[in-house]
Formats: C-alpha cells, sequence, structure tokens
C-alpha cells in the first residue's frame, strides 16, 4: 500500500482535531500520540489483516539467557557423557564468548519430570510452572544468530543485531494501537540488579514515530517519569495551573489558529488524567490478598513477581504490549553468583511462582483466550562447562544454535512441545524456529501479516522480519 | 494574476486541466509503486517500468500495449490500475491508487505519455534525469519586488491563491531569529533595544549581534551532533565513557568562526591526510569516530570494525548527499542507481582505517588552546608545588612530633577484638591466632561478613577495622579477587536490637579515582564504599567514631556487619577489629597499620624518610598545597581526542555477499557511484581526501542541495525537499526547485559561508511573516508548503531546557569543554550493566545548555528522550516532533523545570516591580516575548491570588515548594515571603509551561 506521507498525516490529525468540535478533545488527540485503534492519524496501520488469536502480549524477557539443559530440554547422554570432552567436529570452526580449547560436556544437576496431562518434561527447579503444564506450549528449537547479550536482546527485540531499528513493541503499538486512552501502548518494565544490555534501544521505536516506543514503568519512585507534582505543590494548584494554561493557550490558538496547541492542550489534560489512573494502577495492594500471595508480590518491592501483577493489570487495562525484563540469568560459572549451582536456582525462585500465577491469573479472568505471554531470553547455553580460567563452578557459555521458550494463551496450542535438539543439546533437529519465524509467528497470532506490516524508511519498506520469517504452524491452536 | 509555471509543481497542488509531466508527477509514482517488481533487479512478467524503450514497448500479452501513447483506455497500465480483480488489480498486494493518481496516469497517457528521451547509451544516465543528480542551474530570479527568496516563493503562492502574510510584529520576530540563531530568547533588554530602534536597518543589525554571539555557534553545533551521532559513551554492553567533547568543542569553534562549509566538510572527513594536519585538523576527524565499538567477552572486533565503516558509509552519504545507500550493501538499491559493487567501493575509501570495533584507539592527547596557552605558567607552579609538598620544614616538624605523640597515646587505648563467631552470607571465614579473620576458598560475587564478639567491660569511643595482608590471598591481598581491591558498603553495629549509631569514618588510605571515601561506609548509601585501588598489597586501617560513648557490661554480645555488595568480587580477605576506650578517635590523619609500629619509639634514617615522606602527604598544614597542586595536575591533563589514522598500507576491500563480513567476493576499488560526477584523484589509489573534495566540488549535485535544504528545514519546520533525508527518486520533489538551486549556487558563491547564508534567508520577508494561520491558510496551504506564512512549531528537547534555564536567569552560558551531570532521575543509569554512576553535579554545571549534558547511548538523559531526541546510536538527519502528555508531565514536574519556575518567582519578585500586575507583566514578556492581553493577564492574576489564599492556609507546603532543599545554591532570599514566593513559584510554572514558550512562533 502507499505508505503515508507525515504531511499527509499531519493533515489528517488536523482534520480530524478541527471537526471535533466540542466532543472530547483528549480522546481524539490521543489517537495520534497513544496510538489508538483504528484512527485516522496516518501513522497508524487500519487495524489487523485478519481476525487476531490475541489482542495484547505480556512478553517476559530472562535477560542474560536462561540454561535450557537445566530447565527444558533434558539430555540424558550429557549426563552419560559428563565431564567428557566435547567431540571436536561439533564445535570446529565455532565462535564462543568465552569458551577457550575443548571444553568438556556438562550434565544437568537437576531431574527432569513429566507434568500435567500433556506430560510436559520440566525441570524440578520449575515447580510453580510445572502446574500449569497443560497450559504453555514449549518450543525447544529456538535458534538465533546472535552469541552476545546485546546484539542478541537486539536482534530478539527488534529483528535485526544493531541498533536503529524498531521494537516488536513499537511494530504493535503502530500496527494496532492502544485500546486504553489513559495509558500508552507499550510500557516496559525492569527487574533485577540491572537492567538488560541492550539498554533503551530494546524498547526504541527505531524509524517508527516516537510515540510508538515503549514506555518504562519503574518499580522506584514516579512509576511514569515526572508522574508527581513537585513537593509542596497540591493537586488543586495543579488543577488551577492548567486551567490557567487551558486559557492562555486557547487564547493564542484563536489567535494563531495553529492545531498544534490544540493538540498541546489535550496532552496537558491527558497527563493530568495520568496522575490519577497510573498510581492507581500500580498499587498493588488494591489487589485481594490472596492474588497477591499467588504471585509472591509485596508492596512496595521492585520484584519480578510484582511486575507480573502489575502487567496483568495493565493488559486489563488495554495496554497492547507489556514487556518485563529480568535479569541475573547469564549462567557462566565464574562464581557462585553467575553458575547453575547457586544462581541459577535463585533465578527460578524469584521468577517461577509468578509466572505460573501470571498464567492461573489471566486464565481465572478469561484473559488468557485472547493474551499471548512469551517466556524465553536471547539465547541459549552450551552443553559444555565454560570453565573460564579454570574457574571450578559449573556454568554454560552463550549458545546461538538451540534454546528454549514458551508461549501461553492467544492461540497457541497448549500443550505441546514443539521441535527437538540433538542428543548433546546442540543444535535443533527438528521444527527449527527461528527468531524472525517467532516474529511472524506473534504478529500472526495477533492478526497481522508480517509481510504486510511494513513502514517506509530510508527508501525502502521495512518489517520486523526483514526479509525473512514463517509463522510456525504447528504452534497455533 | 499571472502565474508562473515551475518545472516542478506540488502533484497535489496539480489542477485538473494541467498536463501531467513524467518527471515531477508520473515517474515518482512508478518509482513508490512499480519499480520494486518491475525494476532494474527485479522484472516481473518481462517488464520494466523504469525506462522509457522498455516501457513504451508493446506488450507481449495481447493487441493492447502496457502504455499506449495517446489512448488511455487501450493501455493496459490503466486497466490493471482500475481492476476490481485483485488477482489483476497493480500494484499487486497493495493497496489500489488513488483516483487522483491514477487520472494522473490517464491523463498523461491521453496526452501522449511524453517520456522524456535520455540521450545517454548507458542505461543508467536516464537517472541523470532525476533532479537531484544533476548540478544545480542558475535559474532566472523571478521578476517582482521583494528579495530573490521572497519573489521564488511568491511565484508559486498563486496556486492556492494566497498572498504573503504581513510582516510579524518585532517582538515575535526577534524570538524567531534570537531562537533559530542561537537556541535562547531574547532578554528584556535585547527586546526594548530592537523595538525601540526606529533605523531602518534594526533588523540586520539584530541578525548581525545575534550571529555574533557565542550560542549560535552552540546552537549550530548542537544540529550537527544529531548528524554526527556524538555521544560520550561507547555504545554496546557496558557502555563506557569515551572522551569526544573536543570534537564537540571543534564543531562550537568552526561555527563561531564561520568556517566555511567545504573546509568544515573537508576536516571532518580527511583532516588527518591533509598535508602538516594541525591538532585541530585531527580533531576534527572524529565526527567518524562517533561509532560504536563493541568491548562485550567474544565479540569478533572485525565484526564490529565493519558496522562502524558501514555507518560511517551511510552517515556520509545521508549528510552530505542525501541519499540512502544502506539497502546497497545487501543488494542492488531498487529505487536509486546505486549497485552494490558502488557501495563497497563507496566503503572502500573508509575502510583503511588504524581503529577496530572494540576499542576507542587510535586516541591523541588533545591539549586545549586555553592549556596550551598556560602549560608553561602551570608547569612551574606544578614544580614549585611538588617541592614545597616534599620538605618537612621546622614547622610541618613539630607538628608532626604532637601528632606523633598524642597518636602513640591513643595506640595504647586501642584493644583488640577476638571473635566468637564469624560467618559469611557464602564464604567460609575463619579466626585466626591473632585475632585476625580469614576468608576462605574462592571468593563469591558478592558478600556480607558478620562478626560476633564481646568487648572487655567499659566505655568505648571508637571502632578500628584492619584490613590485613595474607599469603593465602592473591599476591597477598587484601582483597581476595585477582585485582585485590575490595569495596566495603555499609559497616553496621549492633547490639542485640539496638543498632549502634556510627560517624566520621576515617582511613589511612582510599582510592583517588573515585568517590571511594570512608565515610561512605557509615552514610547510608548502599552503593557508596571504601575502596582501595592504588593501595593494593598492603595493610589498610579504617576508623569509625561512635556517635556516642559506648558502655559494654563485659557480657554484651556485639555484632558488626561488613556488607561488600559492589560485585565483582570485591570483598575483604582479611581483616581484624579493634575497638577504643579511652581520648578521641578522630585524630587525623590515620597511619597505615606498617607505620603505627614504628611512632612513640627511637627510629633509624630509613624508617625516620618512611614517616616524613608518609606525614608530607598527609599532614593538614599542607592540603591547601596539595589541592592546588591537584588541580594544576587536572589542569595540565590534556584530554584525549579519538581520530581517524589512514593504515600505512591499504586494506582490501571485497564486496560482501547479502551484507556479511564473514562472506566476502571480489576485491574493489575505491571509487564514487556511477550516477555522480566523477572523482579528481591526487594519486592512482584514491583516498578519503579525495572523497572530501569530490563532495565539495562545484560539479557535485547535491551537497550544497542538502545543506542549505537543511538549514531550511530548521528553520521553516520543512525542507524545501520535505523527505530532507532522501534526495533520491522515493523522495518528495521539491516544492520550489529553482529557489532551491539559487540558495545552493548562492551558498557556494559567498564560500560556504553558513552565516551568510542565515542572513540571506532570515532577511527575507518569508521568513519575517507573520505565523498567524488564518481560516484560508488551514484550508488552501495547510502544512505550509507553499509558505504563505511564517514558521511556528515546539523547539528541540535541548532547547525546551534551555529557555527554561535561561528564562529563569540560571543559565550557565560557558561554552565548550568536558560533558557535565545534571540532576536527572534515580536509576536512570543503574540500569546498565556497569559500575558507573552519574555524579549529579552540585554547582553551576547543573544548568549549562544541553549540548553539554553527558550522552550515554544506552541511558540518555530521560527528559531530552521524552521531547523526542534520539539516543545517537546512529546518525539522525531529522528529528520527530511530537506533543505528548510525558512531555506535559517532565515540563511540569521535571525538578529541573521545578527548579526553573522556583528561580524565575524569584526574578518576577526582585525584578518585576511592586505590583501583581508589573510582576505578571515582567514574567509574562520574559517568557513570551511580548505583552499580555487584558484577559490574559487576568488568568494569571487569578491565578496567583487563589494560589496565595492556598498556600496562606498551608506554609509548610509554601516553604517546601518555593524554598526546596534539593537547591544547592542559596538564591540569598531570606527577605522574601515564602508564601508569596510560593504563589509566584506556581505561576512561573504555569508561564515556563506556556504553549508559546516552548515554541518558536
Amino acid at each position: 500500500m502507499s505508505h503515508p506521507r507525515p504531511e499527509h498525516a499531519r493533515a489528517l490529525t488536523r482534520r480530524a482535531l478541527l471537526g471535533s468540535g466540542g466532543l472530547g478533545l483528549g480522546s481524539l488527540a490521543l489517537q495520534t500520540l497513544l496510538g489508538d485503534s483504528a484512527s485516522a492519524q496516518g501513522t497508524t496501520h487500519t487495524g489487523p489483516h485478519f481476525a487476531p488469536r490475541a489482542k495484547r502480549i505480556i512478553y517476559l524477557h530472562m535477560a542474560g539467557s536462561p540454561s535450557q539443559l537445566d530447565l527444558f530440554d533434558p539430555k540424558p547422554a550429557l549426563a552419560a557423557h559428563d565431564r567428557e570432552p566435547v567431540p571436536e567436529d561439533l564445535i570446529q570452526g565455532e565462535r564462543f564468548a568465552f569458551i577457550k580449547g575443548v571444553p568438556k560436556l556438562l550434565a544437568s544437576p537437576y531431574g527432569f519430570a513429566k507434568h500435567g496431562e500433556s506430560g510436559q518434561e520440566l525441570s524440578e527447579l520449575l515447580p510453580h510452572l510445572a502446574g500449569v503444564a497443560d497450559d504453555i506450549a514449549i518450543v525447544r528449537s529456538m535458534h538465533t544468530t546472535q552469541f552476545n547479550h546485546a546484539p542478541g536482546q537486539l536482534f530478539l527485540n527488534t529483528g535485526f543485531e544493531r541498533v536503529g531499528r524498531p521494537s516488536m513493541g513499537s511494530w504493535l503499538s503502530y500496527g494496532l494501537g492502544s485500546e486504553n486512552q489513559d495509558l500508552p501502548a507499550f510500557v516496559v518494565m525492569l527487574s533485577g540488579a540491572y537492567g538488560p544490555s541492550g539498554g533503551h534501544s530494546l524498547w526504541n521505536s527505531g524509524f517508527l514515530p516516537t510515540v510508538h516506543q515503549g514506555v518504562r514503568f519503574q518499580s522506584q519512585g514516579d512509576p511514569v517519569l515526572f508522574l508527581s507534582n513537585p513537593e509542596g505543590m497540591q493537586p488543586g494548584s495543579r488543577r488551577r495551573v492548567l486551567d490557567a494554561l487551558r486559557s492562555l493557550n486557547e487564547a493564542r490558538l484563536l489567535e494563531l489558529g495553529d492545531p498544534e496547541i490544540q493538540t498541546r492542550i489535550a496532552q496537558y489534560e491527558l497527563a493530568y488524567r495520568m496522575q490519577t489512573s497510573v498510581p492507581e494502577l500500580v498499587e498493588i495492594e488494591k489487589e485481594p490478598q490472596e492474588v497477591r500471595e499467588l504471585y509472591g508480590a509485596q508492596a512496595g518491592s521492585a520484584s519480578f513477581a510484582n511486575n507480573c501483577l502489575l502487567a496483568r493489570r495493565l493488559v486489563e487495562r488495554g495496554v497492547r504490549f507489556v514487556q518485563l525484563y529480568h535479569w541475573g540469568w547469564d549462567s557462566h560459572g565464574t562464581s557462585p553468583s553467575d553458575d547453575i549451582v547457586t544462581s541459577l536456582p535463585q533465578r527460578c525462585e524469584e521468577t517461577d511462582r509468578a509466572c505460573a500465577a501470571l498464567l492461573k491469573d489471566l486464565k481465572r479472568l478469561g484473559l488468557l483466550e485472547d493474551t499471548l505471554v512469551v517466556w524465553g531470553g536471547e539465547f541459549g547455553r552450551t552443553p559444555m562447562n565454560e570453565e573460564r580460567n579454570g574457574s571450578t563452578y559449573l556454568g554454560r557459555d552463550h549458545h546461538p544454535h538451540a534454546f528454549t521458550m514458551w508461549l501461553a494463551g492467544g492461540g497457541v496450542r497448549p500443550g505441546i512441545t514443539l521441535g527437538a535438539t540433538d542428543e548433546l543439546g546442540y543444535s535443533v533437529t527438528e521444527d527449527p524456529v527461528s527468531v524472525h519465524d517467532l516474529h511472524a509467528t506473534l504478529l500472526h497470532l495477533l492478526g497481522l501479516d508480517h509481510e504486510r506490516l511494513t513502514y517506509r524508511s530510508q527508501g525502502r519498506d521495512f518489517r520486523l522480519t526483514d526479509v525473512y520469517g514463517k509463522v510456525a504452524q504447528k504452534l497455533l491452536a | 494574476m499571472l502565474c508562473l509555471t515551475t518545472t516542478a509543481l506540488l502533484s497535489l497542488a496539480i489542477t485538473p486541466t494541467e498536463k501531467p509531466d513524467f518527471t515531477r508527477d508520473i515517474q515518482p509514482l512508478l518509482a513508490r509503486h512499480c519499480y520494486g517488481c518491475h525494476g532494474e533487479t527485479k522484472r516481473r512478467a518481462g517488464l520494466r517500468l523504469d525506462l522509457r524503450t522498455a516501457a513504451l514497448a508493446t506488450s507481449t500479452s495481447g493487441t493492447t500495449g502496457v502504455i499506449v501513447a495517446g489512448d488511455a483506455d487501450a493501455s493496459e497500465l490503466i486497466l490493471r490500475l482500475r481492476s476490481d480483480d485483485d488477482d489483476e488489480r497493480m500494484p499487486k498486494g497493495e493497496d489500489p491508487l488513488s483516483a487522483e493518481e491514477i487520472d494522473l496516469f490517464v491523463r498523461w497517457i491521453d496526452a501522449g505519455a511524453l517520456w522524456p528521451q535520455s540521450n545517454a547509451v548507458d542505461e543508467r544516465e536516464s537517472w541523470r534525469a532525476h533532479w537531484a543528480y544533476s548540478a544545480p542551474r542558475r535559474p532566472a530570479v523571478p521578476e517582482g519586488e521583494g528579495s530573490a527568496i521572497d519573489r521564488f516563493i511568491r511565484a508559486r503562492l498563486c496556486e492556492p491563491d494566497l498572498s504573503p502574510s504581513p510582516l510579524a510584529d518585532r517582538a515575535t520576530l526577534l524570538r524567531r531569529a534570537s531562537l533559530d540563531l542561537t537556541g535562547l530568547p531574547p532578554s528584556l533588554s535585547e527586546l526594548e533595544r530592537f523595538e525601540g530602534d526606529p533605523d531602518p536597518g534594526a533588523w540586520e543589525r539584530a541578525l548581525e549581534r545575534l550571529l555574533d554571539s557565542p550560542h549560535y555557534a552552540e546552537h549550530q553545533a548542537r544540529h550537527w551532533m544529531d548528524l554526527a551521532r556524538y555521544a560520550d559513551s561507547q555504545g554496546y554492553e557496558k557502555d563506557d565513557r569515551r572522551t569526544m567533547w573536543r570534537y564537540r568543542d571543534w564543531v562550537i569553534d568552526a561555527f563561531a568562526e564561520d568556517k566555511p562549509f567545504d573546509t568544515f566538510t573537508i576536516e571532518q572527513l580527511a583532516g588527518d591526510l591533509l598535508p602538516d594536519a594541525t591538532l585541530e585538523q585531527q580533531i576534527a576527524t572524529g565526527f567518524h569516530r562517533n561509532t560504536m565499538v563493541n568491548r562485550e567477552g567474544g565479540a569478533d572486533p572485525e565484526e564490529f570494525r565493519v558496522a562502524a565503516v558501514k555507518d560511517r558509509v551511510h552517515t556520509t552519504a545521508s549528510t552530505w548527499m542525501g541519499i540512502t545507500l544502506e539497502c546497497a550493501q545487501c543488494h542492488e538499491h531498487k529505487y536509486d542507481p546505486f549497485s552494490q559493487r558502488d557501495y563497497y567501493s563507496f566503503y572502500a575509501f573508509f575502510n583503511s582505517t588504524d581503529d577496530d570495533g572494540n576499542s576507542d584507539e587510535p586516541t591523541i592527547p588533545a591539549p586545549t588552546p586555553a592549556q596550551l596557552a598556560e602549560a608553561n605558567d602551570l608547569k612551574a607552579e606544578k614544580a614549585r608545588l611538588e617541592e614545597e609538598l616534599s620538605t618537612l620544614s621546622p614547622e610541618l616538624e613539630k607538628s608532626l612530633l604532637t601528632w606523633e605523640q598524642a597518636w602513640s597515646a591513643s595506640l595504647n587505648a586501642w584493644r583488640t577484638v577476638r571473635p566468637q563467631r564469624v560467618f559469611g552470607e557464602t564464604s567460609r571465614l575463619a579466626v585466626l591466632n591473632d585475632d585476625s579473620v580469614l576468608a576462605l576458598g574462592e571468593p563469591p560475587d558478592t558478600d556480607t561478613y558478620r562478626v560476633l564478639f564481646r568487648a572487655e567491660a567499659g566505655t568505648w569511643n571508637g571502632l578500628r577495622l584492619e584490613v590485613l595482608c595474607d599469603e593465602s590471598l592473591p599476591e597477598t591481598g587484601p582483597g581476595r579477587a585477582a585485582h585485590r581491591n575490595f569495596v566495603l558498603n555499609t559497616l553496621a553495629l549492633s547490639r542485640g536490637e539496638e543498632t549502634i549509631e556510627l560517624r566520621s569514618a576515617r582511613a589511612d588510605f582510599h582510592q583517588p579515582d573515585r568517590p571511594w571515601r570512608p565515610g561512605d561506609t557509615v552514610d547510608g548509601d548502599p552503593l557508596s564504599g571504601w575502596a582501595i585501588a592504588g593501595g593494593e598489597g598492603e595493610a589498610h586501617v579504617l576508623v569509625v567514631e561512635l556517635a556516642a560513648p559506648l558502655v559494654s557490661s563485659g557480657t554484651d554480645e556485639f555484632e558488626l556487619t561488613l556488607v561488600q555488595s559492589y560485585g565483582g568480587a570485591h570483598l575483604i580477605g582479611r581483616f581484624r577489629i579493634g575497638l577504643l576506650n579511652a581520648g578521641p578517635p578522630d585524630l587525623d590523619p590515620v597511619p597505615p597499620p606498617g607505620l603505627t609500629a614504628m611512632l612513640g619509639r627511637p627510629r633509624n634514617e630509613e624508617e625516620n624518610r618512611e614517616l616524613h615522606g608518609w606525614y608530607l602527604g598527609r599532614a593538614p598544614e599542607l592540603e591547601a598545597t596539595r589541592r592546588r597542586l591537584a588541580q594544576v595536575e587536572k589542569e595540565l591533563a590534556y584530554p584525549e581526542a579519538l581520530v581517524l589514522r589512514e593504515l600505512k598500507e591499504p586494506r582490501a576491500t571485497h564486496l560482501q555477499a547479502r551484507g556479511s563480513f564473514l562472506d566476502l567476493r571480489e576485491e574493489v576499488q575505491p571509487t564514487v557511484p556511477l550516477v555522480l560526477p566523477p572523482l579528481h584523484p591526487r594519486a592512482a589509489r584514491p583516498d578519503r581526501l579525495d572523497l572530501a573534495r569530490w563532495l565539495v566540488d562545484d560539479a557535485h549535485p547535491l551537497t550544497a542541495r542538502v545543506f542549505v535544504n537543511r538549514l531550511w528545514e530548521r528553520l521553516f519546520g520543512t525542507g524545501l525537499v520535505a523527505t530532507s533525508a532522501d534526495f533520491g527518486r522515493q523522495g518528495d520533489p521539491p516544492t520550489h526547485p529553482e529557489l532551491l538551486d539559487w540558495l545552493a549556487l548562492h551558498f557556494k558563491d559567498v564560500d560556504w559561508s553558513v552565516k551568510e547564508l542565515h542572513r540571506t534567508i532570515l532577511s527575507s520577508h518569508t521568513y519575517r511573516q507573520s505565523a498567524r494561520m488564518a481560516p484560508e491558510h488551514s484550508e488552501r496551504d495547510p502544512s505550509n508548503r507553499f509558505l504563505s506564512r511564517g514558521p511556528r512549531h515546539r523547539v528541540d528537547a535541548e532547547g525546551v531546557r534551555d529557555i527554561a534555564l535561561a528564562l529563569s536567569g540560571l543559565l550557565d552560558r560557558s561554552v565548550g569543554g568536558p560533558s557535565v551531570f545534571p540532576p536527572q532521575p534515580q536509576g536512570t543509569w543503574t540500569m546498565t550493566y556497569s559500575g558507573d554512576r552519574w555524579e549529579t553535579a552540585t554547582g553551576r554545571d547543573r544548568w549549562r545548555r544541553g549540548l553539554y549534558t553527558f550522552w550515554r547511548r544506552t541511558a540518555p538523559y530521560p527528559t531530552f528522550l521524552i521531547f523526542d531526541a534520539t539516543s545517537r546510536e546512529l546518525s539522525c538527519t531529522r528529528r520527530a516532533r511530537s506533543n505528548t502528555p510525558l512531555q506535559a508531565l517532565a515540563l511540569l514536574n521535571d525538578p529541573c523545570f521545578v527548579e526553573c519556575a522556583v528561580a524565575l518567582a524569584r526574578r518576577l519578585v526582585r525584578e518585576g516591580g511592586t505590583s501583581v500586575e508589573e510582576r505578571i507583566d515582567f514574567g509574562f514578556r520574559t517568557c513570551t516575548s511580548r505583552r499580555p492581553t487584558d484577559p490574559e493577564r487576568r488568568v494569571l492574576r487569578e491565578l496567583f491570588e487563589a494560589e496565595l489564599r492556598a498556600f496562606e492556609m498551608d506554609p509548610v507546603a509554601a516553604r517546601k515548594l518555593a524554598v526546596p532543599t534539593s537547591l544547592p545554591l542559596q538564591f540569598g532570599d531570606d527577605d522574601l515571603d515564602p508564601v508569596e514566593l510560593a504563589a509566584w513559584t506556581v505561576v512561573a510554572n504555569a508561564l515556563l509551561n506556556l504553549d508559546e514558550t516552548i515554541t518558536k512562533g
């Protein structure tokens, strides 16, 4: 289709605004600014290409990349050959982030068992996920092209290993807009000691209009930047300031006729509404105690569990794409703080209960049907022990050739395991799913054809999936 | 009115009776909708629509032709465009063309399908037909009144049937020009001078003043920073700091001295290759050292070097030529005449520099001119100070004696404590015979040690922590990891439930590069702590004062906690605890454990030398001298600059299949795309310098056009070519092609003087028109593409902040220097996996212009992002201009803007006269440059009065708002009433949030 030019877009918006008369100014302005569904803004596509199976996504990104071999993909062969040198032909010509020489195979210290009616195999580190095993689809055949964190995370989030492309959330905001007038379409929350290595670029809008970038909700201070009035300024004062601003700006609008002033007035009103709606949204103490306990959420703390509960509250209110990052899965085994014996179980403890709770809670509320939940890291981990500088702690290096993700809800076939890896877990042997395939599938579930969701920049049409990607049909319900 | 025909009308504005023109109307549609499948690369159904001969050839599929000149209905093109059948209709799989677009084709074919014939044999020559690839031609300036610009603009105004808008009033004009040229609003006195100047040359004089201002150069540099993707950090993973500001200052200097744009270009792209390149010319090459590097483990330096070279290719192409080469790295460009070979031939110019993908090298020491001027004096002073610091004068000898007596006396009052139980959260700890505690085994990442002990009965004033070396530690420690450092974040003492308050910790040593001070162990901040880099391999001691004397019965059990949460095994290897039972523990300086043994007893000469040397380094009397020395050393420390450096032997360049650096194909030589004018190399193998000179060669069709268009875009909001980053066939054609060419040639005529270009445009009536949008404007020229009125748009992110700082009087106007750290929301930097911390400026650096704010790519200053700044990972040719609620929240509540409101309120009270009306007028005029109307004044007075009433009821709130403790500088306003100030602060907050305040209108 012909790509709408910014000038046309602006003209359309202005027409919409000017034609609005006394109708809700705020909601109209929002069409431009928060990417409302099917608006005349021009920066948005006309909604889904076909009937969607899911309306929204909660994406749980495990930054640092969890070990699939200790959580999802049991390998008896590794146990049989524990600490034996890896067959050399397997690693011929391979580049690793840290491994040097010929590494040794490493058995998982954890037991696996089958769960639920579906018999999904899960590690003992994930007892809560085991309880919802029938609800999730496990993909053991993920693979990527990147083996360093920042490029890996960028690739996973934007379809390109370097900066500059829009993230999936931005594409969805651009393609579908938000269902809520008072909240952004794309919200990001972080937990753990650090943010993801890819930084702000992971939720950047790239060449898409900046209104589509992810808005970070923070667990410390204001949930949205600068939401609180300065100390000493009472809500009454804020209201009076906005009233004065509105009169003064309206006078100017009458004098100059610049519709941008009208948009500005609307934005100030929306900001004021957000000052009320957002704090209410993040007050998890409003949730019944049993719900908080289900997640393991505690008001006032900055945790993955809290963020999961908030994610549910956000999608309930129509936010299109909620992305959670949890740091600390980079299990190299250089010390107990990054090994698979001490650190990996800690990460599981921090996340397992909340992940399962999120699925149960969404299901209870009837939201799981049209909410897609995705869990995974940016790549996998090696079947070999890393032993960096002769470290005696057990750990695994970065591994792009095979890793595991799981999906649940919104149009995903529950209770299945898709794909397989070889007996050592080194390479994918069945139903490979590339990062582009994952993107194509997510868009498909949201009713978008990944080949048609395009944006013209630098003289060509860009897609989230570049020139690749095919929908993983076997994943679909 | 007579309407002159121009060569390229806006297709939207074309009247139905007019004959469509191929280049202007038809070719852009073909390029946009058809070339993707029927172009040079893909030739679906054997059809090409990019070549005249191919497109006009008779179709093979039937009796009709694709394009039958003179008969649209017989042309398959039209049938296909109009078809209702999805399989038939073109463009396939996309939305149908609009009725207007199809109508253009119909009328063009009916009129004979005139397609200018290319006279070249080479197919590529057909591309020269695209306006941007042939050199600007000097157009005839239309007849009429006014400047050339005005006449070109007026020549098209008849199309929407509009007349030029009248001149804006003087206040508006001065504000517009001030914001455009300097990025700062005019002061009241500047306004008054200009409004009161009856001389006809007043406008020219005002422009001269603005062009001469150092802020002009800063503001122009600010824009250039986006193109240069300037940042103070490396980009990937830990995103460490790098020293780039000398390059930024070079750009400021260049605009200040109005360095001709051709020289400006050559020095940045190839300053290092100029004969006898000066320091400044080398610094200029920092332009292309703003590329990112990846130091992450295992990252292939070659991969990121190649990525950086590609970035240089794209940035050069977009910055100077307004063309996009990105797609040609993988395949032939679909829409513009750039082949993959062209891409890698261009790439070859940049492929022979001596930098890699994982470090900042090469760098050079880059003293500033001021440093060079003062270097001799400073070196002499340094020698003098060092001499002073190494001489034990008789006075110092006396003070040493006093100190030694006091210290030896206090030594006797220390009691070493024998721990009863020791444990770490992760580590195993053992108590040795000398009562010290040793950590065993592999160190964890972080840990917290706990020591349980009983103190003898008595009263205790101080606590001592000796950090000791041990053979079992790496190179004897005292830290446990190979780096041997530790960070003791928090020290806490308790007895049962009772917390014993600690204060004023001192140590014999702390690491000098960062504030890792002993006092940081008791400051309550879990992130700060005591560390000893530079003092590895030696024992150290920390002495802590108890807030109140501690009485122990002799049976109480105490617990000492040592929190070490920095990570990376920054952990203490061995330590011992002591308590002080008499005398004050605040004796300064604290000697290292190694020295205490030699106190209070006869010493040999060597011991004396050691003690004296140490004392000279710590004596309180010499503190001022030491500080001065540190200052002198700092002034003498030359900043570094990242530069381009050419390899002695050029690196071979190969075509990369699908753009992959691992899949190299045939070798290519450096050369420029065929469609552009030829290069004139100085030697057989062309280099970057040849390329830079080629860009600014008279024959080059793009460089001058692209620059003047970008300048126009910044002044008017949209360029004459709206797609300022794409002058190719996918871009929009210029609305005023002759004006664009006239400006481009004028720019060269005035020797590429940017100031002269500004002078020319700002002197035009077109620029000085009122921005008022009348109904006929909204109807017939809604986006002002005909320039029927003056420009009006919100200023850029940095500008929004700069304006508030200037209006409030807080702005620090100093120019240049290292980047600064104004307050930003907590946690902005902790997101990145790195120990680097944003040390918020406490002095006037809080209020420097946004240009100087430290730019970290993974976590840029949040308010700038909110106002559409980019993260500077890639070159940005044009920022978006959004209007969002997050911007409203930032302007209302960001502490920086609140600080500005607080300061502006004081200006209203102190400088704004005595009555409420006077102050409102003063504030309103300061912010908007004009006087308020009566209704506007009334709105603000009512706001003030309501606030006054509210704060009278709540003076505590008034004080919190108007006299915030967070402000680092005192305003010296104890005489002002906080209640009144608070009410004015609210008014100031409203004034700073006016649409008009942040808008150039």
